[in-house]
């Protein structure tokens, strides 16, 4: 089959991120340079982003390149976030790797990796895009984790994830295995047709054991032990990663197999996810509250709100695939935002990261700003007015309150409330008065280094969103779904 | 524009002055606050002066003095839409006017991170203006949830911690959650309002003028309305949902009090007469005698636990929500007098409660301890205070003359009508409302003082001024309050001929 340029051009992002791997490689074989492999990957990440950026502006009409990949305004909408997270995490990991003893630059090459599979699950279509998707993302992830090899709780997470997310893709594999018996058919719209005409019970069975797996990946309640640990062990950057670029395209690609390969059509598995959403949000909330280690509070926070997510997703509707947009863009600038802030306190890398919440104690007598931007970050995490939060979970109530999901809702606010109570809490550490001895300051020039400049930009991202979101409104409606059929 | 001005002004003066203190120096932001609140009280009052605000209704339609709107959100039809009548002005000078107080009143109280203090200040009675102003009901949400932050690092960072307390970050984090789960429960009731409107009409919009004329099943207005109800309940405070307001209040700095009795507490009444008696008057004319029910159980519930406080600044918490009992009957009796009569009540308690709590503020300054048990004598060891003291008690128990009396009795009579024995018992609150004032006064100011303690210092110069602007005006609020029922009197008629005619059709005599 010959690709057309056409085509070439609409796998643009795809394919220069593969170029970025290969000349990372190859440049790592010829010479370690810290500084310089990182410039490189960052330009290749760039350049894909660009080129999203561009086809986003010409409005560029649906390529189906191949049976396996198509792309759409919602994949490049999705490729584009998924890239931006992947910079921010670059841009982190330089500063934060500088402490690093051993080898720093495999990271960007397994970082530049991961984000490719996160851009084929944005632009799948196909049941074999989707799990090679999965497989590329998840798999480097598992060295990112265990990245200092030698410290034990890094390398206990990256274990954890292994192990677990293998378990996640075999439930998978089997449930594709089930539907394909079923269908014939491996692509999106083909079982999206065989779904709408009524289904079976193993058809519904492969539905179910595809949710599992993706419910890993997703960590949404009872599936989410893992959560916790693998945050905590990860380095900061990692863990803003697997909170952002790897949960956003897990669930671009599950937003896809509901609208165009008919999930909405299974209701009982609807049923099923909208208890997993009200789990996630009560278990996520609660469980947070009693941690003192901002990174596993940030963890089950990621729990909940993904809960939130997925009641948008649950609500369907003609404004389901906007509201998960609006969702998932506001919560990704959010948190790179916050776990930015977690990582320049931590830079450069030492024993351990300053993840204890007595470690920001004082912050904003010895850093105003980064404890403004932290703030500010919170707040957003918690849904109040003028920060990007408040338009996500706006748009999440408006789509329940649509499709009359009132028990969810209830969680929502309920889970708000709890939530804010967590979220609070951090915040005024923040400000309490400054004990003598801390462990934890951001380097001085901190918002000169390329990481600070991108919290500083995810802050005023997050503003924008907040205070004037209609072009980012505009933006979502341009990379919505049609249902198929 | 104007009315944008009149948000815009305290955010740029909060901006300044948190940046002005890094520049200039330490007391620049007090000045700046001071200025910046002066000037937002200049174009209010000017408002008052020259606007017309006896615009009548025109076909159920309200008319503004002044409106502004432009676009905002078009995906959701959501505009900054704000305009202002009699009501929204009264409340607006009001805030403004203890805007200045609460200024003034923490000149020497807060002396750590003042520039900090002043954006929070600041930026919290912006939001609360903008509450007054808006027409749209997306940013009275926005603006609703927005105000709650700044209020939180107010209590929570200089805050008191009083012995046996459970200390501000705790009262900060109650008031915050209180707020913040209610108000979203008013978000769900919001968006169930456009929806409804959606399905009927097939546009999205926020727009409270637009809104007004929605048609619902009873069943729906209902829903809708409790969801609206819920959150000002909370905030009013009504007696089951009041528990947050005595923590927040006797942990909260002086102008953190102020700024919570005098004008917070107002958002809340004013959203139920902008808010929901209009958009759901059928509903609201049938729930009335609950909410009357709740108001009267406020009173009392407020002055009996007035008794059995220690602490001064919870005494004063009480009888807020003894006095926000009676706003609550008023208007939910829907009649002109009552009406009226919680528009002067609110005023009325802004300045009495705001007072109250700057001098509570005033006697800890001095004697470090705001336990009544330690007070007493305190009449012999200040020539000032403790006179002015006694005039806002008296003011507050509803003494013929000055500005609550004028307010609690048109409630009063207005109530009267619609419910005998809901008037019966609130007016027994005006007995208990003496009790509670007059031991108020009697722990902390008479009897002996304790053996060989020193003269206090009295108040200064900036004190006694305060004061006496706040007694002069709840004076003039008591002597002549025409000047206030003419200029909110169009704004009142209107709520009530949207409620009678739902109090018609629920057989209620008017």
């Amino acid at each position: 089959m010959m690709l057309t340029d056409i085509q070439f051009a609409a796998m643009s992002p795809l394919l220069l991120v593969s170029a970025t791997i290969v000349v990372v490689m190859l440049a790592i074989a010829c010479k370690r340079h810290h500084q310089g492999n990182a410039t490189l990957s960052v330009i290749g990440l760039n350049l894909a982003l660009i080129a999203c950026g561009a086809m986003i502006y010409v409005a560029q009409p649906a390529m189906t390149v191949t049976p396996l990949l198509v792309v759409d305004g919602y994949a490049l909408f999705y490729m584009a976030l998924i890239l931006v997270a992947t910079l921010a995490t670059a841009t982190l990991s330089h500063a934060y790797l500088e402490g690093f003893k051993g080898e720093k630059e495999e990271m960007y090459l397994l970082l530049c990796l991961s984000a490719l599979g996160g851009l084929t699950l944005a632009c799948a279509q196909h049941f074999a895009s989707l799990f090679i998707g999965l497989e590329l993302l998840s798999i480097p992830l598992y060295a990112m984790i265990a990245y200092p090899v030698k410290s034990r709780r890094p390398l206990e997470g990256g274990l954890k994830y292994l192990v677990l997310s293998a378990v996640a893709s075999a439930f998978l594999l089997f449930g594709i295995a089930l539907i394909y018996s079923q269908v014939g058919s491996l692509s999106f719209a083909d079982v999206g047709g065989y779904f709408a005409a009524g289904g079976s019970r193993i058809g519904m069975l492969g539905g179910a054991l595809l949710l599992i797996g993706l419910g890993f990946k997703l960590s949404l309640v009872p599936f989410h032990l893992w959560t916790p640990d693998v945050y905590e062990g990860a380095p900061a950057p990692v863990a803003s990663y697997l909170a952002t670029a790897s949960k956003t395209a897990v669930f671009a690609v599950l937003m896809r197999y509901f609208v165009e390969a008919g999930g909405y059509y299974q209701a009982s598995l609807v049923q099923v996810l909208s208890w997993l959403a009200f789990a996630s949000i009560v278990v996520g909330n609660l469980l947070a509250v009693r941690q003192n280690n901002v990174k596993r509070m940030l963890a089950y926070s990621s729990i909940a709100h993904f809960g939130y997510c997925m009641v948008a997703l649950i609500a369907g509707g003609p404004l389901a695939v906007e509201a998960v947009g609006a969702y998932l863009l506001t919560y990704v600038v959010t948190s790179l935002g916050a776990f930015g802030v977690v990582t320049l306190s931590s830079s450069p890398m030492g024993e351990r990261d300053a993840d204890v919440i007595y470690d920001y104690r004082g912050l904003f007598w010895r850093r105003p700003y980064l404890a403004s931007i932290l703030t500010a970050m919170l707040l957003s995490l918690a849904g109040i007015p003028l920060t990007a939060g408040f338009i996500g979970k706006f748009y999440v109530i408006t789509t329940g309150v649509d499709a009359h999901l009132w028990w969810l809702l209830g969680a929502v606010v309920v889970g708000s409330a709890i939530g804010l109570y967590y979220y609070l809490r951090l915040m005024i550490s923040l400000f309490l008065l400054d004990p003598s001895k801390h462990r934890f300051s951001a380097p001085l020039d901190w918002a000169q280094r390329t990481g600070g400049i991108m919290t500083l930009l995810a802050m005023l991202l997050m503003l924008a969103l907040g205070i004037f979101p209609q072009p980012f409104i505009h933006l979502l409606q341009v990379s919505t779904l049609i249902p198929a059929g | 524009m104007i009315l944008l001005w009149l948000i815009l002004i305290p955010f740029i003066g909060g901006l300044l002055a948190w940046q002005g203190e890094r520049v200039v120096g330490r007391g620049f932001p007090r000045w700046i606050a001071l200025a910046t609140m002066l000037i937002a009280l200049g174009i209010s009052v000017w408002l008052w002066c020259v606007g017309d605000y006896s615009l009548a209704a025109i076909g159920g339609v309200p008319q503004w003095t002044i409106e502004y709107q432009l676009p905002w959100i078009p995906r959701f039809g959501i505009s900054l839409h704000l305009g202002i009548d009699g009501l929204s002005l009264l409340l607006v000078v009001l805030t403004n006017l203890l805007g200045v107080m609460a200024v003034a009143c923490s000149w020497r109280e807060i002396d750590r991170n003042v520039g900090f203090f002043h954006l929070n200040l600041l930026w919290n009675l912006g939001g609360v203006v903008g509450v007054f102003l808006t027409l749209d009901l997306f940013l009275f949400f926005f603006l609703w949830e927005m105000m709650l932050v700044p209020m939180y690092f107010l209590i929570a960072l200089w805050g008191h911690n009083s012995p046996g307390g459970k200390g501000r970050i705790y009262a900060a984090t109650k008031f915050f959650i209180f707020t913040q789960a209610s108000g979203l429960i008013m978000l769900l009731s919001i968006l169930g309002l456009v929806i409804v409107h959606y399905q009927q009409t097939g546009t999205i919009t926020f727009d409270y003028m637009v809104l007004l004329k929605t048609v619902m099943a009873p069943k729906v207005e209902m829903m809708l309305m409790l969801g609206f109800f819920i959150a000002f309940a909370v905030k009013t405070p009504m007696v089951p949902l009041h528990s947050w307001l005595p923590d927040a209040h006797s942990q909260a700095p002086t102008a953190g009090s102020v700024d919570l009795a005098g004008i917070l507490l107002k958002t809340a009444a004013y959203g139920m007469l902008r808010f929901a008696l209009p958009l759901f008057p059928n509903a609201s004319a049938q729930f009335a005698p609950v909410a009357m029910s709740f108001g009267v159980l406020g009173v009392l519930y407020g002055a009996f636990l007035c008794f059995s406080q220690n602490d001064i600044k919870r005494l004063v918490a009480y009888s807020s929500v003894s006095h926000m009992g009676f706003v609550l009957i008023g208007i939910y009796a829907g009649t002109p007098q009552a009406l009226q009569g919680v528009v002067v009540q609110m005023l009325a308690h802004g300045l009495s409660a705001g007072a109250l709590f700057i001098l509570c503020g005033e006697i800890y300054e001095r004697i470090h301890t705001r336990e009544l048990s330690k007070m007493g004598g305190l009449w012999a060891r200040f020539p000032y205070l403790p006179p002015i003291a006694l005039f806002f008690t008296i003011a507050a128990l509803g003494m013929p003359g000055l500005g609550n009396f004028v307010g609690e009795f048109l409630i009063l009579l207005g109530s009267w009508p619609i419910s005998p024995l809901i008037t019966i018992l609130a007016s027994s609150g005006l007995v208990f409302g003496a009790v509670y004032a007059l031991i108020l006064v009697q722990r902390a100011f008479h009897g002996a003082p304790a053996e060989g303690a020193p003269p206090l210092k009295d108040l200064g110069k900036r004190e006694l001024g305060m004061m006496a602007v706040l007694m002069l005006l709840l004076l003039g609020l008591g002597l002549y309050p025409q000047l206030v029922l003419d200029t909110s009197a169009a704004s009142m008629h209107q709520v009530h001929s949207i409620y009678s005619a739902a109090q018609a059709l629920n057989g209620v005599a008017p």
